[in-house]
């Protein structure tokens, strides 16, 4: 008889940090680099060399656990967890145990009915990674470049319960993650790993299932497709009056299939033991609140924000926020244009279209929020159609430098040639006598206005800025 | 004073060290009486003392997140017992 399941699933992510050096020894953390280059008696695992702790991966850490919602522990401690590999020379990993740096958080996750269902946190701890194996037909090769590389490890409670809500959460995460700038969350490059736990029961049953492990999941859609076809199998064995071993599973990304590798009885002891080593790590209230202060806004809160504070609509808002560089310059430009629909407007289109065509971000491209508004502004005062607006933001986007230059130097369809426009000004100036007794009253506007007829006058060819002194001329002799 | 049991043939297993019968045999009768020696300090008092695995009340001991250069691959590699190519060559350690 086949019925539904209720799915239990737990993750335990490891995220490696955005450090400049490796977690105990000041070696480089480089990716790709020639093997065994970035090496040192320390993440060579050699005996008597001492870990001393990477002040950075620290606080990038804290700064994680404060972003997701995490009490911090005032004394943190470290752990040996013993094993044999050839990837672990020390024959012991340096982790954490019982005291780790971070403990509980939440993550918020997008529900398919527009809600937000939260997902809890256990802990965040932090932990050296090991060395990297290149398989060959009989023998292993072993790099240590990436050894003692510093790895955030995030354990959520089993709260999720599908594969789409565990996509959803990893998605979620990373966001924040990079968000934050504490790591590069490059899956390709192994940043970010995923191990999950899943278990399954029927419903009215309150006890977890037993549970089966997932290794191998190097993407988000590998952790959601390896999800989906084990809740299926495990489905399937109840169905048929089975029962579930404990075990830990690989996911075979090019049969789509999970395969075991190792059951329960094969555990490992891993014989954990407080490191010698290493001294704690205290962080006072005080730390903490400072720490908390600095924190930048979520992404899901900011997007709001952008919506209320500039009146854009909720997608671009989201578009925005998600990306805090690219919130950062929308920021910039909103509010020195003054109209935060105009900015998100370009940004959303031109600017995104760029960013895409080039493969460049906004951090990387040569465009500065003043070029976009300058570029807006001529935009808005006719000064240059749309077309050569779009030259300019892609000149700008490239090279850099000010659009107002560019349309000045390169005489883009402008007049600046003051007897050329004498000619316009007069005209404007007999034809809007309203506007010269206006602006013969007080109001200053009105030379705007006057500025701006020359301009249309000129099908945008003048220079607004000969303009502007010309009509100063001649309202002054008006007044005289 | 009864020490606990320790089960000498795991704890080798674990510590991937091979024992003869007679080792396992002479380690199971002295590490009771190691431990029994280590079990004396039960008599003292240590309630309202914080455990804790450090002698010294020295914490966040860390250090800036400068690079500084690696070995010489060379001397690295010159360590290793085998060598394939520029990596430490090892008996095939895929998990099945």
């Amino acid at each position: 008889m086949k019925q539904t399941y209720r799915v239990s699933i737990g993750l335990e992510i490891h995220v490696q940090l955005k450090t400049r050096t490796k977690l105990f020894c000041g070696c480089a953390t480089s990716f790709g680099v020639p093997p065994n280059t970035c090496v040192c008696p320390v993440c060579l695992g050699y005996p008597g060399a001492m870990p001393v702790m990477n002040r950075e991966a620290v606080r990038l850490t804290l700064v994680s656990g404060l972003m997701l919602g995490c009490s911090i522990n005032t004394y943190s401690t470290f752990d040996r967890k013993s094993y044999f590999y050839p990837d672990m020379p020390k024959n012991y990993q340096i982790t954490q145990y019982d005291k780790p740096l971070c403990l509980d958080g939440i993550i918020d996750i997008p529900m398919t009915d527009g809600g937000r269902k939260p997902i809890r946190l256990i802990r965040i701890h932090l932990e050296e990674d090991v060395a990297k194996s290149m398989h060959e037909s009989s023998w292993s090769g072993v790099d240590f470049n990436r050894a003692g590389t510093p790895l955030m490890e995030i354990v959520t409670h089993p709260d999720l319960t599908s594969a789409d809500e565990a996509a959803a959460f990893l998605t979620a995460l990373r966001h924040i993650l990079l968000y934050i700038g504490v790591s590069a969350c490059n899956l390709e490059e192994g940043n970010m790993r995923c191990d999950v736990n899943v278990s399954l029961r029927p419903p009215g049953q309150d006890a977890l299932g037993t549970k089966v492990e997932l290794k191998n999941m190097n993407t988000i859609s590998g952790a959601h497709d390896a999800l989906q076809y084990e809740i299926a199998r495990q489905s399937e064995v109840l169905d048929a009056g089975g029962r579930i071993v404990q075990e830990t599973r690989r996911w075979d990304v090019d049969s789509g299939v999970t395969i075991h590798m190792r059951s329960k009885e094969d555990a490992h002891d891993y014989r954990y033991f407080a490191e010698p080593d290493l001294l704690p790590i205290v962080t006072p209230p005080d730390q903490i609140d400072a720490l908390r202060r600095s924190l930048p806004e979520l992404p899901a809160v900011r997007r709001e924000r952008l919506a209320r504070q500039y009146g854009i609509p909720d997608y671009d808002a989201s578009v925005l926020a998600a990306d805090r560089a690219l919130a950062d310059f929308f920021e910039a430009v909103a509010q020195r244009c003054g109209t935060g629909k105009t900015a998100s407007n370009w940004i959303m289109t031109d600017v995104l279209r760029l960013v895409a065509a080039h493969e460049t971000p906004v951090t990387a491209c040569a465009l500065t929020p003043e070029a976009l508004v300058e570029l807006i502004g001529m935009v808005e005062a006719r000064t240059i159609n749309a077309l050569t607006a779009k030259e300019l933001l892609e000149e700008a986007f490239l090279s850099g430098g000010s659009p107002t230059e560019q349309v000045r130097a390169r005489g883009l369809a402008q007049v600046s040639d003051s007897g050329a426009l004498d000619g316009w000004v007069d005209a404007v100036v007999q034809a809007n006598p309203k506007s010269v007794a206006d602006w013969k009253a007080g109001k200053q506007a009105a030379a705007g206005f006057l500025i701006g007829q020359v301009m249309k006058l000129s099908k945008g060819k003048a220079d607004p800025k000969v303009v502007g002194r010309l009509v100063g001329e001649r309202l002054a002799q008006q007044n005289g | 004073m009864a020490a606990e049991e320790i089960d000498v043939a795991y704890v080798a297993q674990l510590a991937t060290i091979r024992l003869t019968d007679e080792e396992a045999r002479l380690f199971q009768r002295q590490l009771p009486v190691i431990l029994a020696y280590v079990d004396k300090l039960r008599c003292l008092d240590v309630s309202g003392i914080e455990p804790t695995s450090h002698g010294h009340p020295v914490y966040n001991v860390l250090r800036e997140d400068v690079p500084e250069p690696g070995l010489d691959p060379e001397r690295v590699l010159a360590n290793a017992p085998a060598r394939l190519r520029d990596t430490f060559k090892v008996p095939r350690i895929v998990e099945s």
